[in-house]
């Protein structure tokens, strides 16, 4: 098991390496750079270009490259071209704000999915598995920032009921007025992750429901409930692994969710550093970002692997 | 209020109430909140970010230059005022030369004195590579924005000099735009990016929280030294709202008081749900900026140039942004007094458009075949997608054949700052570009001088014409206003007739605001007062 989760973490060396090569790559493809956005339309290029200087924007691009990643070795995640700020804070801080969003969206998200996608394969072909089926189906067919600003247009504006707007609070919510911060971002966050997974845990529990093993089980008498039990435990895996990925997307933060909702989350961060080109922000973000995607799927697969015994061989 | 929308959210608005649910309702007595359109809180150090809407919000509520804009007028285009400067006076033998005699008995947030030595730490943190103060992107803007700062000089503890590369009447207009910080709480703090936490000026307001990407909040500095202007609002709040439905959404749900640019097609939803739409004149010019330096432009001819100006229907372009802008016939307005009498007098007029291309060797078979770069969204840049479509659909009945190049923000910028021939401009004719502050002479200047002619500077047309340039030498070197009024006159006569850009519209400068707003006059500048503002 051990020598199984340390070929995981080793693999995923080269693959972080990868993607922060790809990045600083991409990111120079784009026209212009930080000086362009930094400096106002009337700053002329020969002072844009000074500040390029003190930037070391004029050399080599592996020179950059090599550089930042020296520093990113020793824990420096550098410091903002375009704030100033030390990269580190404002990430963590943007990370903190998502993984409180990212979070109750995920539970929410995979408990409606798991709860409507096995009771939509128990009840096969009633009006229920209809109903759940096309639940899930909206959810992942809606746009949706197109929900958010539904939502927002009848909660808020409308209703008068909550928040249009923004996080409210710092940290932790710990009030109710913190909480209604929460509400619409969080339903609308969860729509897709609710979605995904009801689709796949009744196609998994109504292939399970029809192999041979539960016609046993059945036949020794077990109540539907002891049926369920491992019925589900075998749906288990692959829609974990799903849910990985799926929580893994959440805390990238998504981009459209925390534009509508103006929350200052990582998608936020990461969409301001690519129009800025603030390459220190941008590359440190999804660099982080890929680690946490990276070790959330090799717990996954750790976690698959001690749930079923075939996956370690 | 009296709008069906309040109607219908009064009763759940009254419960919530009870419930003490409605976000923000406890509201303090003077706290105004603003949504900008800015992605982040613009820097809190005295040199904003965010273009010229980080100025207004960042820059003169907390930060104050030697001079400063009247904003108390929404009658007449806003002028500058002495600031940290008493008054100055240009040396009257050597032109080169400005005194200025600063005020004294001002004090910075943290209790310091702005003195003499104060303003010469601030223009070495501008202009002085190897000061410990120096701010390399601070120092770009202030650069830029005046880049005639040659040399300057403490003479005693309340006067300074500063020298100009050539003798420039214009000069005083140019100091608005460089911000006063406190040195002793730069030695404080130890480095800008620290003093943007903590930071202090001699402004009305001062800042009293800052949270990145957040908000930003400022409080009223009791100790202003105009006692006059002292702030009437306890406190602003300012939150950058990006997003123009996130913004509508925050106006009406009640979390802020105040939105910058509403979009346009909810003006009449918001007016009757009761809010205020304060628009004014300012001096802002929403162009095509015409290449003339490429090999095969149409423009070269300017009959060509005049053409489009006469086909534009600049109304109709007006009507499709429900009034939140004015047609525009220069850089000028024509109410202003520097707008002078040009002989080109554009209307929409596509008959007269038409002749002057047939002359220039155009017609119904032989389109003007221009491609021109717009962006997607921009600082200043309205709704440029639509608004270009409409030109596009408009500029074909009179014999323009129009296609884009439609490019992100940062890649137009990039554009700009090349020669219109480099292929940043990726082959394009022309640039719809809307930049800032036509204000006065010293900007005409900047954008039109053939001296100026992009990459060097901000003439991106790379237009050049002998009498302009002689003109505004002349005004440069005169010291007398009549002749420097008939000179400006004479200078836009010359940018109207020749026309190096389109020009399309002024924008109306909008904001949408609850009622409880009062006491907010919309100056006439892109720049705003906040001191005679409160919330009723």
């Amino acid at each position: 098991m051990w020598a199984f989760t340390l070929r995981r973490l080793l693999y995923a060396v080269p693959v972080l390496l990868g993607v922060s090569m790809l990045v600083f790559a991409l990111i120079h493809l784009a026209p212009g750079d930080v000086v362009d956005i930094l400096v106002p339309p009337e700053v002329p290029k020969e002072i844009a270009d000074s500040l390029r200087q003190r930037f070391h924007l004029d050399e080599q691009l592996y020179v950059q490259y090599v550089a930042w990643l020296g520093r990113l070795m020793v824990g420096d995640f550098g410091v903002s071209f375009f704030t100033g700020r030390p990269v580190a804070e404002e990430l963590f801080g943007a990370l903190g704000n998502t993984l409180v969003l990212a979070l109750p969206a995920a539970v929410l998200g995979f408990l409606l999915g798991i709860a409507l996608g096995a009771l939509a394969a128990y009840n096969h072909g009633t009006w229920l598995d209809k109903l759940f089926s096309a639940t899930a189906i909206i959810g992942v067919s809606l746009p949706h920032y197109w929900v958010g600003i539904v939502l927002v247009a009848i909660f808020a504006v409308v209703l008068n009921l909550l928040p249009a707007q923004g996080m409210g609070f710092e940290g932790l919510p710990t009030s109710w007025e913190h909480v209604q911060h929460l509400v619409l971002p969080v339903v609308t966050l969860s729509l897709i992750p609710m979605g995904v997974i009801s689709r796949l845990v009744r196609a998994n529990v109504l292939e399970i429901l029809s192999q041979e093993f539960v016609g046993t089980l059945r036949a020794k008498g077990l109540f539907n409930r002891r049926v369920l039990y491992h019925t589900l435990k075998n749906a288990a895996p692959s829609a974990l692994a799903l849910m990985g990925l799926q929580f893994g997307y959440l805390l990238g933060g998504s981009i459209l969710v925390e534009t509508v909702f103006n929350w200052p989350g990582s998608g936020g961060l990461m969409n301001l550093a690519i129009f800025r080109r603030d390459v220190p922000v941008l590359s440190a973000t999804i660099v982080v970002l890929a680690a946490i995607f990276v070790f959330i799927n090799i717990l996954v697969d750790v976690l698959q692997a001690l749930l079923d015994p075939r996956m370690r061989r | 209020m009296h709008s069906s929308w309040t109607r219908r959210a009064s009763v759940p608005v009254a419960a919530a109430l009870a419930l003490g649910l409605v976000p923000g309702s406890a509201l303090a007595g003077g706290t105004l909140r603003i949504a900008m359109t800015a992605s982040d809180v613009p820097t809190t150090t005295g040199a904003p970010d965010n273009g010229y809407e980080g100025v207004r919000f960042l820059g003169y509520p907390v930060f104050e230059g030697l001079v400063l804009w009247d904003l108390k007028s929404a009658d007449k285009l806003a002028d500058i005022r002495p600031g940290l400067a008493e008054r100055w006076e240009q040396d009257a033998a050597d032109k080169t030369k400005w005194v200025f005699y600063l005020r004294k008995g001002v004090k910075f947030h943290d209790g310091s004195e702005f003195n003499a030595d104060a303003a010469i730490w601030n223009l070495d943190r501008y202009y002085k590579k190897d000061a410990k103060q120096f701010d390399p992107p601070g120092g770009a803007v202030a650069q830029a924005r005046n880049p005639f700062v040659a040399a300057y000089r403490k003479i005693d503890d309340y006067t300074i000099e500063i020298t100009n590369p050539r003798p420039l009447s214009y000069f005083p207009n140019m100091l608005p735009y460089m911000l006063y910080s406190s040195p002793a709480q730069f030695e404080k703090t130890g480095s800008w990016a620290e003093f943007a936490k903590a930071p202090s000026g001699t402004g009305p307001f001062k800042i009293t929280e800052f949270k990145p990407r957040v908000s930003v909040t400022l409080s009223r500095n009791e100790d202003y030294w105009d006692k006059a202007k002292v702030a009437k609002l306890d406190k602003m709040v300012l939150f950058p709202m990006p997003e123009p439905t996130t913004r509508l959404a925050a106006l009406r749900s009640g979390q802020v008081d105040w939105i910058e640019v509403p979009p346009p097609d909810a003006v009449p939803s918001l007016k009757s749900a009761g809010f205020e739409i304060v628009t004014g004149s300012y001096p802002h010019v929403w162009p095509w900026m015409l290449n003339l330096a490429k090999e095969d432009s149409p423009w070269k001819d300017v009959r060509v140039r005049r053409a489009i100006n006469y086909c534009l229907n600049r109304d109709g372009l007006v009507t499709l942004l429900n009034g939140l802008a004015e047609p525009s016939v220069g850089a000028f307005k024509p109410g202003d007094a520097q707008f002078g009498k040009p002989k080109e007098n554009y209307s929409y007029d596509p008959t007269k458009g038409k002749a002057l291309l047939k002359e220039a060797g155009f017609g119904p078979d032989k389109p003007v075949k221009a491609k021109v770069m717009i962006s997607t969204s921009g600082s200043g840049q309205m709704l440029p997608l639509p608004m270009n479509e409409f030109l596009q659909q408009n500029l074909k009945e009179c014999g323009f054949d129009i296609s884009f190049e439609v490019v992100e923000w940062g890649t137009m910028l990039v554009a700009l700052r090349n020669a219109p021939t480099a292929p940043q401009a990726l082959g394009s004719d022309a640039m719809n570009i809307s930049l800032p502050p036509s204000t006065d002479i010293s900007q005409l200047a900047l954008y039109f001088l053939s001296t100026n002619a992009a990459p060097k500077g901000r003439n991106w047309s790379n237009w050049k014409n002998e009498e302009f340039d002689k003109v505004i030498d002349r005004i440069e070197k005169s010291s007398d206003k009549a002749e420097i009024l008939r000179d400006t006159q004479r200078a836009h006569e010359i940018i109207v007739d020749e026309a190096p850009w389109a020009f399309i519209v002024h924008d109306r400068n909008p904001r949408a605001m609850t009622k409880k707003v009062k006491g907010f006059v919309s100056a006439q500048s892109w720049f705003q007062d906040f001191t005679g503002v409160d919330m009723e």
